[in-house]
């Protein structure tokens, strides 16, 4: 080795700073074996042997895995304390979260909201997340929920257990609860004589009582743990080769997986049926167990994951399609065009007369945005292991839905829903609804036709391919100022597919289901998440927004972080830019001149005088750029999630070459009001993530297709942003400890665009209204704005 | 890909031999996660475009999902569990829990391989430098200012 290299006494004396350290080894055990759930045993009728995960040797035993082998007894209600927790005598604490994981910290916030309420050291708590026969069905993990919602339920949880534990703590001791104190887990008399009792020695018996409601919680401004930047106890495990994901389960006997089908995926599959299949190649190749085909569902099982690999590439098919897809370079005018849904949308807000107001306004002004398709694009391809047998289910799955994966599996396979066990494990990052549930149906498919365990991860062109997309929007906007330079007529129209098809519970939701044969009955879908963030925060006397929901999307929809609110938020923050500049005014000042709420005022000062904003009407100087013929431009823009959630504002700065086309954004500065903050760090992560996803989504992210096949299958054709090109990031957070926990897992997402797009035109003059702006884009509005 | 035809083949992975049964063609990513169960290397896209697979052999950085694993024999495997456990973590694993430089973390394992090899030939990297350094890691979540400033830590360069 390098004699120059870094000595590992160096870093030690380097680590510590801002967060509460631990050793990695340390911070692993505190954790439990963070994100491990060694689940021990399923469904009795089932084999053991198949379902147990090879645990990697030297894990350190878990509090889980010695007193929870019995897993068919537990009550997943919700309704009780103990369905929420247990405590076993030597004081360790497991909690059952319905809600999951997704890389965003959600394990460590929730322990620390459990440890904080139950008065116990953050150690002794681990996380059970997301199995069908241990945690209660707490929906979908997405939507910056968790922290908001089942945040609450465990510290309601926890509060009722401790009411618990002191009653009969006051019964062991003699002493009335009043009288009794909790510290680091046990119950001590206030002051006088010093008797104490640990909860392990009040938990012989289950709690056996509802969750009421009514359990005094602990007051914020005692909070030990809770506000604390404890270090994440997921990490450890990723950063050492643990047994951390989907992808790392390996069940005894288990074969692996692949599928074959054509690079695309609607509405109702793949728009095409199978008219040629030759699989005699394939069932050559050594390893193969079995080609499976049942109507359009096609796959190869093989005992190692290359020749898998190697026999689905040599199986051939010939695809008969059906319509071709809607014309990509005209997506966003025919959106205008496609039906529409007559019993959703329309009119969401109608304030005073609009049009009245346009028709004496002293300025009016138009303007049409278009937001691209794209993609969730999880790092990881997605990963399923499924074990199938006649009489029941096992499922490994990154699925933020456990609970309708297992009801549209027992639907795909025959299977009734008590059959079917599905355990959640990490998978690389989501942000949404990606591929997962598809795969776990195709392992399943897999499984049940060899009768053995059956891995699947796709490949790259099939995550891309196969994905459910963030579909394109088109918003048109009118605006109307009075001759003071207020707006007095706002009026916003959308034309959007569906943001949200995930699966309930029917086979036809997930593409295997669709396939087989006979493909189940198309799913009913549900409209939702393209009008999010379509309505604004801001006051305006004559104000509409109308919701066109469009029926044919070109590909397979579904909720990619924000959903809608992402492309609503940009086409209002760019449109506010274009009245702040119609009126002459800053675009900072002109907002806060159509903003009452304080929290909102806030959090945009916050990020104006953190980035040292630069007060003036946005566009270019009189003076030419003297860096390098570089043009330089700030802008700025903020949204309130789904207009009444947690508070984000983004400053961002930006770098425009003219020559090229090229932006690059150097700076941004976010102000963000989320209200009691659970976990600062995690937090601030998190605000980074939205900013860097947010900037590739604004200058470089586009899904795009031709006649019948998505044409962006790897990372040269869908481009996310590399590290030379993440800007400086600063983020000024807003603790509001008196106030309820907001989800921050997409808010500040929403006005990053437009901060950019704000930013580009005070660099250049030129507005940029389709999304994503790349160089081509910019280099066609900089010429016709030349010509 | 060719007809894959098992055989046994040495391989020394972290300092340890290994026999394996692969067919000589098959991406050497396979065979340590599946034949060696080692979880770190992590498949992303197959293409050597991501970088989430990075190990070492002989100290340089390979892309394992299209390295063949005939090509490793005779040569020393790194992966990232060679470099560093929960007890005693490599300055570049500990960097990494000490600026929390994961989200899902799925990239990471690739980031700290490309790190490593990197910081191993430069010693005093400016931001810009490690930036181009990892130019070919992908990541999804945004992580990268704080892989950035993990770097940075490991490399005794923090500002």
């Amino acid at each position: 080795m390098d004699a120059n290299r870094v000595t590992r006494r160096r870093l030690m004396q380097g680590s510590g700073g801002l967060l509460i350290t631990f050793s990695l080894a340390a911070a692993f055990r505190q954790a439990g074996v963070a994100g491990q759930e060694a689940t021990p045993t399923i469904a009795p009728e089932l084999p053991e042997a198949s379902v147990t995960p090879t645990v990697e040797p030297g894990l350190v035993a878990t509090p889980e895995n010695q007193t929870h082998q019995d897993i068919q007894t537990r009550d997943v209600t919700g309704d009780t304390v103990d369905s929420w927790l247990e405590i076993d005598a030597s004081g360790n604490i497991t909690v059952y979260s319905g809600k999951v994981e997704l890389g965003t910290g959600l394990r460590t916030a929730l322990t620390q909201i459990v440890a904080e309420e139950l008065d116990v050291p953050f150690a002794r708590v681990t996380m059970i997340m997301g199995d069908t026969a241990r945690t209660p069905d707490q929906g979908t993990t997405a939507g910056s929920k968790s922290i908001q919602v089942a945040g609450p339920v465990l510290r309601q949880a926890a509060a009722e257990a401790r009411l618990i534990l002191l009653t009969r703590a006051s019964e062991r001791l003699g002493v009335p609860a009043d009288d009794l104190q909790v510290k680091e887990g046990v119950v001590s008399t206030l002051g006088g004589e010093d008797r104490s009792v640990p909860y392990g020695e009040l938990v012989a018996e289950p709690f056996e009582r509802e969750v009421t409601g009514e359990a005094p919680e602990k007051p914020p401004a005692s909070y030990v743990l809770v506000g604390q930047p404890i270090q994440r106890v997921d990490i450890p495990p990723k950063l050492t080769g643990g047994e951390a994901y989907v992808q790392d389960v390996r069940l005894d006997g288990m074969l692996h997986g692949r599928v074959v089908r054509p690079f695309v995926r609607t509405m109702e599959g793949i728009g095409a049926t199978l008219q040629n299949f030759d699989d005699s190649a394939a069932r050559e190749i050594p390893g193969v167990v079995q080609v499976v085909r049942n109507g359009n569902f096609i796959g190869v099982v093989a005992e190692r994951e290359e020749q898998a690999i190697t026999a689905a590439k040599a199986i051939k098919v010939e695809w008969a399609f059906g319509d071709p897809l809607p014309a990509i370079n005209q997506i966003h005018d025919l959106l205008r065009e496609m039906p529409v849904n007559e019993d959703e949308g329309g009119e969401i807000v109608r304030n005073g007369d609009v049009e009245g107001a346009l028709g004496v306004a002293a300025q009016s002004v138009e303007a049409t945005y278009r937001f691209a398709s794209q993609a969730h694009a999880m790092m990881g391809p997605s990963c399923a292991v499924a074990d199938v047998r006649p009489d029941g289910a096992t499922i490994y799955t990154q699925s933020q839905n456990v609970f309708n994966q297992g009801r549209t599996l027992a639907d795909l396979l025959g299977l009734a829903p008590e059959q079917v066990h599905t355990i959640f494990r990490e998978g690389s990052g989501c942000y949404g609804h990606s591929g997962f549930d598809d795969v776990a149906a195709d392992a399943a498919m897999l499984s049940q036709a060899v009768g053995r365990p059956v891995r699947v991860q796709w490949m790259r062109a099939d995550e891309f391919a196969w994905e459910p997309k963030s579909p394109p929007m088109t918003m048109d906007l009118r605006g109307g100022l009075d001759d003071r330079g207020s707006i007095i007529a706002w009026d916003y129209e959308v034309w959007t597919p569906t943001h949200n098809t995930r699966p309930g519970g029917d086979a036809s939701s997930v593409l295997a289901g669709q396939l087989k044969e006979p493909p189940a009955a198309m799913f009913e879908v549900g409209y939702g998440g393209g009008d999010r963030n379509a309505p604004t925060n801001y006051s305006f006397p004559n104000n509409r927004v109308t919701v066109h929901w469009v029926e044919t999307p070109p590909l397979r929809p579904s909720a990619l972080r924000s959903l809608g609110g992402l492309a609503n938020a940009t086409a209002n923050e760019l449109f506010m830019d274009e009245m702040a500049a119609a009126a002459g005014a800053d675009p900072f000042e002109f907002r806060l001149r159509h903003l009452y709420d304080p929290r909102a005022i806030d959090v945009i000062t916050k990020a104006a005088e953190a980035a040292g904003w630069d007060a003036r009407p946005s566009g270019p100087s009189a003076t030419p750029a003297a860096d390098g013929g570089l043009l330089k431009g700030r802008g700025i823009a903020f949204a309130r999630y789904e207009t009444e959630y947690a508070y984000a504002a983004v400053v961002a700065e930006v770098e425009v070459d003219p020559s090229k086309g090229n932006v690059r954004v150097t700076r941004a500065v976010v102000g963000h009001d989320c209200g009691l903050i659970i976990n600062p760090d995690g937090l601030t992560n998190q605000i980074e993530g939205n900013v860097i996803q947010g900037t590739g989504r604004a200058l470089k992210e586009e899904v795009t297709w031709d006649e019948h096949l998505v044409t962006s299958l790897d990372w040269s054709g869908y481009h996310i942003l590399t590290f030379p090109e993440v800007p400086t990031i600063e983020v000024a957070l807003i603790d509001r400890p008196e106030e309820d926990a907001l989800g921050a897992g997409e808010p500040a997402i929403c006005p990053v665009p437009a901060a950019i797009g704000n930013a580009i035109f005070d660099a250049t003059g030129v507005r940029m209204r389709t999304m994503p702006f790349t160089p081509e884009r910019v280099l066609e509005a900089l010429g016709s704005a030349a010509s | 890909m060719a007809m894959l035809r098992q055989g046994d083949l040495e391989i020394t992975v972290n300092g340890q031999p290994h026999t394996v049964q692969a067919a000589a063609e098959t991406p050497l990513l396979y065979v340590l996660r599946n034949e060696l169960k080692l979880n770190a290397a992590k498949f992303g896209c197959g293409l050597s475009q991501c970088g989430a697979c990075t190990v070492h052999v002989d100290g340089e950085p390979v892309r394992s999902c299209i390295y063949p694993v005939s090509e490793a024999a005779g040569k020393q495997v790194t992966t990232l569990e060679g470099l560093g456990t929960l007890d005693d973590p490599h300055p570049i694993q500990q960097a990494f829990l000490d600026e929390q430089a994961a989200q899902c973390g799925y990239c990471i394992p690739g980031m700290m391989m490309t790190a490593a090899a990197f910081l191993d030939q430069n010693d005093r990297p400016s931001e810009a430098d490690i930036r181009q350094a990892l130019v070919g890691n992908l990541c999804r979540c945004g992580t990268h200012v704080r892989i950035i400033r993990a770097v940075q830590r490991a490399a005794g360069t923090t500002a």
